[in-house]
Formats: structure tokens, sequence, C-alpha cells
């Protein structure tokens, strides 16, 4: 099939050998990436639920306050997604070289805006948090909530961008349609994943403030009118309904997957993490049928198995994403080593050929040649006119070509030789006043 | 080669913007994390010692700055500088990372534990109300001081690395480029800049927090003579460790890349400056010793304006030992095993006898004709230049070609080829030409043309990718078919 070799790019891989077992690797990319996802919702959904509680707040104060305690929340959880991601990126740095780095260049523009966008989300979050108590009436109020609002919208689209490389690395038979980041967006199936990943995030926020709030030295003397079992009843209550919502998202993100990396495994790990998915749900709805006295008796082990259907998503995609690249993986290994091979093959030719003798004053007075002609000014002057300066004084050349000043100041100024060696220099100074004084 | 080509042109590839992300987070890693917080932990302790809650006030609100500063500018500068090197040299980032996973994997572990500490010790200053919590709180400091300290010795390393690979070459083992010879001179340099800088910052930020009387404040003249007298040490005595451990930096630094350094400092056309360069080092150095000399007897004197000056000065000097540093290291990108386009050393000489294009994915076409040969140097350029100069903006191939050749005249293409073949011989710090004979009289032809008409080139994140098929035999297309 030549036409394939054609849109299908096989780059060369670097010639350095992984640095740990591969399979140590993958474990640590799935686990580190769960790790860093989780503050990642945590973040996101926060800053969802600090804006809409905040809005609450215009009504009813109570709001208010339990939106300024979630804020509080916000800013330690996107502190530690942002180191968590550090060691994800690193393994996915090293696993899978090729794909990433072509996907981060192909949506360069977005990629770089990383970096800013992410600063002004975190200054953003700050201000909001930190101007609570001083901009809490009127205009300044209003002015407060867009703040919180920009905040969230920014923390929307980041994720965005991230999504976008880590589908567009799935799909190499792709990237020659890719112009840019908005282009990457119609391949594979972003807007699902993105979809799923939202919802994650409510579902896990709020599964978080009610282990946050109902935990048992939680302080929520200044939260008035809200008492620890109603909180838990109401973070459970949205956790257990957004988690319902899952089972649509879920298998539309399977279902719209490009087929390149479906195998029976990547089918069974999903639906058995699909299947302790549903046990997560009955638990959820069981608790909230219990009282004030007994809500959230079996939050662990909800949360327990909350990660064992995310570690099940995990390893699913890791699944996916090796099916999907496994041929591509083997046509790069096989022309890098095909490259190796021949360039092993021409040094060693290289090698076993003679040594070349030390350059001729004829080849060393090729660096100069590139500037000195003759009898024309090329970039530096000619030969003619180096010869009546320097009669009968090739050191004086040589010295001059160790330290070059500046004298004409049409010209630009010469870069130093030193690197070339004394001998050297003092052969070429001779061979141009040589020349010099017959080229006339 | 293998990664498609992220490229602003006018911005010299994206080079300039590596840098100023780069400078960004030295600027807020040095003075404000490394340098900072063991002064601020000190301060604490002293205040905590000698019952002075103005002390320990002021601590704390230089804290709330810092710890705003590192958690957002500094924490993403630190990733941004990872992001940006990934798509405009992921050659060498990924590379790098091969080499130093232990590296960076253990300056990720270290790096967790100074952000937990900085939210443990900020967040829970306020709350540390009785002695024993407070001695408690002043040990998270501590640690936290040491922990950021960390980060930079391990960083450092692969700092130290790039410019001088040590033993690595022969063993690629990661402790022989953990222990170059670079290392310790530039960590100790490193460290007494980053406290004498971060005593600087601590008095500029006093400049805003002793201005107004306060509840925890009742004597701001007395607080801010305080902080000028015993940082007025720290500056001296961190000056001299600086000057001490940049001495033996400098006659670490080999040799030939000391002889770029005349460049280094301003590049070329900026030689002129170098005069203009001394007076503003021995400025900041005189700025330096008056404020510190004149803040251990006379700290009374000292006007609040004058805290602001060494701190502007060290952030322009921040700003120029790092400059200073990454073009040292050309025309390595990894010293001695890689140059700043990508080119291995060993495969130099292959690439010269079989051709950039042949080996190359990303490029249209495989083989030079008279009617591609413009095509064909725009794709080598992109292949060979463009990780340092852009075609007529910042750095730009012609503006250099017009200063040797001239603006009003033809320029001779044989020339040309001859002086691109033989560059790395005239200018040391560019990489040899990668490519045939052929190849660089077409991007000759490609520069000829980009001279008389003048047009940006664009990169892979908005123009795409072109793949020619891999030249091959046909004989070979066979038994080499990938299986997909």
């Amino acid at each position: 099939m030549p036409a394939l070799i054609a849109t299908i790019p096989i780059p060369r891989d670097l010639p350095l050998p992984l640095p740990v077992p591969e399979w140590l690797l993958v474990v640590c990319l799935v686990v580190f990436f769960l790790v860093h996802i989780l503050f990642v919702n945590l973040m996101v959904g926060g800053s969802v639920f600090v804006v809409v509680a905040e809005w609450m707040g215009l009504k009813n104060k109570r709001w208010d306050a339990l939106a300024h305690e979630i804020a509080q929340t916000v800013t330690v959880n996107k502190s530690l997604a942002v180191v968590m991601g550090i060691g994800p990126l690193l393994c996915i740095n090293l696993l899978y070289t090729i794909q990433w780095y072509s996907a981060n260049a192909l949506t360069g523009h977005a990629w770089l805006l990383i970096i800013p966008l992410v600063i002004v989300a975190f200054l953003l979050t700050y201000l909001h948090k930190y101007t609570w108590d001083t901009w809490a009436k009127g205009r300044k109020k209003t002015l407060h909530q867009a703040i919180g609002i920009t905040a969230m919208l920014l923390f929307f689209f980041i994720p965005v961008i991230f999504l976008a490389n880590v589908n567009l690395m799935l799909f190499p038979s792709e990237w020659e349609k890719v112009r840019g980041f908005f282009s990457s967006l119609c391949i594979g199936n972003v807007l699902p994943r993105y979809l799923h990943f939202m919802a994650a995030s409510i579902a896990m926020t709020g599964l978080f403030l009610a282990g946050y709030f109902g935990r048992r030295n939680a302080d929520i003397s200044h939260l008035d009118d809200f008492t620890c079992p109603e909180l838990r009843r109401l973070f459970y209550k949205v956790c257990a309904y957004v988690t319902l919502g899952q089972f649509a998202f879920g298998p539309l993100v399977l279902f719209t997957l490009p087929s390149d990396g479906i195998t029976t495994q990547v089918y069974v790990i999903i639906f058995s993490g699909a299947a302790v998915g549903l046990l997560t749900l009955w638990l959820l709805f069981g608790e909230l049928r219990r009282d004030d006295t007994r809500i959230g008796s079996r939050y662990w082990p909800i949360a327990a198995l909350f990660s064992i259907v995310v570690i099940g998503i995990g390893s699913g995609r890791h699944v996916y994403r090796e099916a999907a690249l496994a041929g591509h993986k083997a046509a790069i290994k096989n022309r890098t080593e095909r490259y190796a091979a021949a360039l092993a093959d021409f040094n060693k030719n290289l090698a076993a050929a003679p040594a070349p003798a030390g350059q001729s004053a004829e080849q060393l007075f090729m660096n100069c040649a590139v500037c000195h002609a003759p009898n024309v000014k090329l970039v530096g002057p000619p030969l003619t006119e180096i010869a009546q300066i320097y009669a009968g004084n090739p050191e004086g050349i040589v010295t001059w070509a160790k330290a070059p000043g500046k004298k004409r100041p049409e010209l630009p100024q010469m870069p130093p030789f030193n690197h070339l060696g004394e001998a050297s220099l003092r052969k070429i100074a001779e061979l141009m006043l040589e020349k010099g004084a017959t080229s006339k | 080669m293998d990664f498609p080509s992220f490229y602003l042109d006018h911005l010299a590839g994206g080079r300039l913007i590596i840098g100023l992300i780069a400078s960004l987070h030295v600027l807020i890693n040095h003075p404000l994390a490394v340098g900072a917080y063991p002064l601020l932990t000190w301060m604490e302790w002293w205040a905590h010692k000698n019952n002075r809650p103005d002390v320990d006030h002021l601590a704390y609100r230089i804290t709330f700055v810092v710890f705003i500063v590192t958690t957002t500018v500094g924490a993403m500068t630190g990733v941004g500088i990872w992001l940006s090197t990934s798509i405009f040299a992921p050659f060498a980032i990924g590379s790098l990372l091969r080499v130093f996973f232990w590296g960076w994997f253990l300056e990720w572990l270290v790096f967790i534990s100074e952000v937990a500490l900085i939210l443990w010790w900020f967040l829970s200053w306020k709350k540390a109300d009785k002695p024993e919590k407070k001695r408690k709180h002043i040990k998270i400091g501590v640690a936290l001081s040491i922990m950021s300290w960390l980060t930079m010795a391990v960083i450092v390393a692969v700092l130290g690395f790039m410019m001088k690979p040590g033993e690595w070459n022969q063993t690629r083992a990661f402790w022989d480029a953990m222990t170059n010879p670079l290392y310790l001179p530039q960590l100790g340099f490193r460290t007494f800049f980053a406290v004498m800088t971060g005593a600087v910052f601590l008095w500029f930020f006093s400049f805003f927090f002793t201005k107004k009387k306060g509840a925890l404040n009742p004597d701001p003249r007395r607080l801010r003579e305080w902080i000028i007298y015993r940082l007025s040490h720290v500056v001296l005595i961190s000056l001299l460790g600086t000057y001490a451990f940049g001495t033996w930096y400098w006659n670490a630094v080999p040799e030939t890349m000391k002889a770029n350094s005349s460049v280094a400092l301003l590049t070329q056309e900026f030689m002129s400056w170098h005069r203009q360069f001394q007076t503003l080092l021995g400025w900041t150095l005189i700025a330096f010793l008056m404020v510190g000399v004149g803040g251990l007897d006379r700290s009374s004197m000292i006007p609040r304006w004058a805290l602001l000056i060494p701190a502007v000065l060290s952030i322009w000097l921040i700003g120029h030992f790092e400059r200073a540093r990454e073009f040292m290291r050309k025309p390595w990108v990894i010293g001695e095993y890689m140059y700043s386009n990508g080119v291995h050393k060993d495969e130099l000489a292959f690439l010269q006898s079989e051709g950039l294009l042949k080996h190359a994915t990303y490029v249209k076409h495989r083989e030079i004709t008279e009617s591609n040969k413009v095509e064909c140097g725009q794709d080598i350029f992109m292949l060979a230049c463009s990780r340092c100069h852009s075609t007529t903006g910042l750095n730009g191939v012609i503006e250099k070609l017009t200063a040797m050749y001239g603006p009003d005249k033809p320029w001779d293409s044989a020339g040309m080829q001859l002086f691109i073949k033989g560059m790395h011989q005239t200018r040391t710090f560019m990489p040899p030409f990668p490519g045939t004979d052929v190849e660089a009289g077409a991007l000759v032809a490609y520069l000829q043309q980009l001279r008389t008409h003048p047009q940006t080139l664009p990169g892979a994140q908005s123009a795409g990718i072109v793949i020619a098929p891999e030249a091959l035999k046909p004989s070979k297309i066979a038994d080499s078919q990938p299986t997909l």
C-alpha cells in the first residue's frame, strides 16, 4: 500500500533508550494521570460550584457564605492540579515522544496559550477569593461575580487544548489534514470526551465536597443556616445525578471513538468499569435515602468504588491508545532501526578510511575566500589591498585574524579565527600575500 | 527532522518566547522562592524570639505576595519552559528527558513537597497563635526553604549538563551528567545570587509595606531601619559568594564556549554595547554595595526609594546572565552531542553525504530539480536554520546576509554556497550545514528568492505538514512496508 506511506508520517524515534522499563512508565502514566485529573476535576468543578452558589447568594446570603468556603478549596486544588500534572507529562513525553510532540506542534498556537491562560485563570481565582469581603455590595459585587465567571470560563476552555492533543496524538493518519488547533477538533471524538470530562468534574467535586463538609472536624460555624448533613446530602445529590448522566456520556464517548484501537479487551475493561459504576451509583442513592444521623457512613466505600471505576476508565483508555498506535509504533521502530544501521555502516567506513592529511594552504584559504576575492571587494577587502597593507608582514595578518577589530565603517566586522590555530593561520597569511601580489 | 516544525517567523522561530518564559521563571524562582523563603523564615523566627509582632507581620505580608506570585506565574512559567520547548525543540527536550529522567522525577517529587509546604506554611501562618504552634510553623518554613533550594539544585544539573556534558557522552550514565564539572560552581553562584536578590526583593516589598502605620506596625520607620540593617549583612555576604562562585564558574566554562562569550554578551551587532554593559554592571555592584554598606551603619539615612534601585538592577542582571549562558552553549543544544538544529554530532557526516531531504520526515520533495529548487530550499531552511533564524524578522537571515553582501548589489550565488558550507568555521557559534552541496545550492536559491520576494514562512501550527514518500529503492519497499 504505497499510498498509505505517503499519508502516514513515519518519523524516526530519538536514538536514546527509554530510561526505565516501558511497563513501569505505563503504570506511572495511568496512575499519575488519574491523580492529576482528579485535582483538575476539583478545580474546574469547584469553580462552577462557586459561581452558581455566589449567584444563588444574591437572594439568600447563606449561599454566598458557602460559595466563599468552596472558593478556599479551589485555590488549593489548582496548585495541586499543576504540580501533579508534571509526572504524567514526563511519562507521556517518554512513552509517546513522536506522537505527543507532533500533536503539540500541530496545535502550537493553542498549546503555547496554555501558559498565559492558566496564569490569568489562577490570578483571577485568587483575586476572586481575596476580594470576597471587600467587594461585597452593589457594582463591586457584580464585578466580583464577573471575575468568578471569567475564571470559570477559562477553566472550561483550557482542558479543550489538552484534550485536542491527547486525541490528535492517537491518529497519525489524520495529521496531514490538520491546519491549526481548531481544525484538530474535528478529528477523533474531542467533543464527547469533553462532555464526559466536564460531567466528571461536577460529579467528583460533588463527592469531594460531600466529604469535605462532612468530615469529623469540619468547622462550619461560619456557614449560617447550613448543617453538616444538609450539605452532605446536597453534594451527594449532585454527584449521584451527574454520575447517572455519565451513563449517557460514557457510551457516547465509546461509540464515537474511531475504530482504530477498539479491541475486545477495551470493551471488557470499559464495561467492567461501568458495572462497578452501577454498583457505586446504587450505594450513592442508598446514602441519599438515609436520615441525617446516618448519611455519609458509606462515604469511604463509595470513594473506593469510584477509584476503581476511574482506574478502569484510565486503563481502558491506555489499552485503546496502545492498540490505535501499535502499527505506527512498529513502523517508527522499523524506520529508526534502518536509519541507525545505515548510519553505523557509514560511520564504520568513515573511520576505516585513511585519516586526511593536514589541510593544504589552499584548502585552509577556502575559509577566507568566502569574503576575500583576489581583486574585487566581496564582503571584506580584496587580496590585492591586503597584500599592500601587510607586504612582508604575514605575522600582522595572523595577529589581526586572531582578534580582528573594525577599521572600515562600510564593512561588517570580521569574525575571529583563533580556532584555526597559529600554524594554519601563518600558512594562510603567506598564501594570501602571494595571491595578492600576483593578482594585479 | 522528525517533528512538525512549529515556527513563529517574525520572532526568530520562537526562541524569544522560550527565553522570555524562562527568564520570567528564573526571575521569580531565584529571588522569590530560593532566596526569599529562608529569609522570611528567619524573620519569623527572629520576631518570635525577640517578641516583635511588627517584624512577623511584615514577613507575613511579604509572604502573601511571594505565595501569590510563585503559585501562579512562578509555577506556570516553570511548566511553560517545558511546554514551549516541546514545540520548538522537541528533539532536544525529548533527549534531555530520556537522559535526565531520574533527575526530573526527583525534581517533581521535591516540587510536590515544595508546593504542599508553601500552601501549608502560608495558609496556617495566622493560625499559629501559641508559642508551640509558632515553633512548629517556623519548622515548616525551614522545610520549605530546603525544598525550594533542592528544586534548583536538581535543575542546575540539567543546565550544567547542556553546557558541558562531562563523561556523559561515553557512558550515557545519569550520575556522570549529574556530577559534570560545571555543576558545583553554577549551583553556588545561583544560590548566593538568589539570596542576594531575595534580600533585595524583600527590601523592595518593604518599600510598600513600611509606608503607613497599622495596628501591627506601630513604628514603620523603626521597622524599615531594622530590615535594612539586617538584610544589608545578607546582601554583602552573598555578594562576595556570588563573586567567588561566579569566578569559579567562568573558569570552568569550556574554552570554545568562552570564545563565543564576547558575542554572547549582546550578540554580534551589539558588540559596541560591551562598554555600556560593563558600566551597568559596575552601577549594579555599586548600588548593592551602597545600600548594603550604608545599611550596616547608617540605616536611618537610606531613603525609601533607594530600596527600589537594586531590585530593578537585579532584574536586569538575571535576564542578562541567562541570555549569555544560553548563547554560550552554541552551536550545541546538548554539548558535543546535538547541534541547535537537532542534528546529532555522529550523523553530521552521513547527512552531508546523503542529504537532509532524503532522511527528513516532513519535506515536500526528496530529489532536487531545477523546478522544485526553491521549495526544497525552503524545507532545508526550516530544517537547518529555522531554530535560530527568521526569514525577514528578528535575527532574520536576509538581514544577516545583507550586512555581509551589501543591500544594493546582486548577491553571488556561488559565493553564498561556499559561505554556507564553511559557515561553521567563520561563525563558530553556528552549527555546520548538515546537507549536500546540491542542498546548499537549493538553500541559496530560496534565500535569493526570499530577498527579492520577502515572504513570511508559516510553521506547522498554521500551514500543517507535507509528507513526501520515504526515498527507498523500489526493491526495498516490499520488505520495509509498515503494517498499518
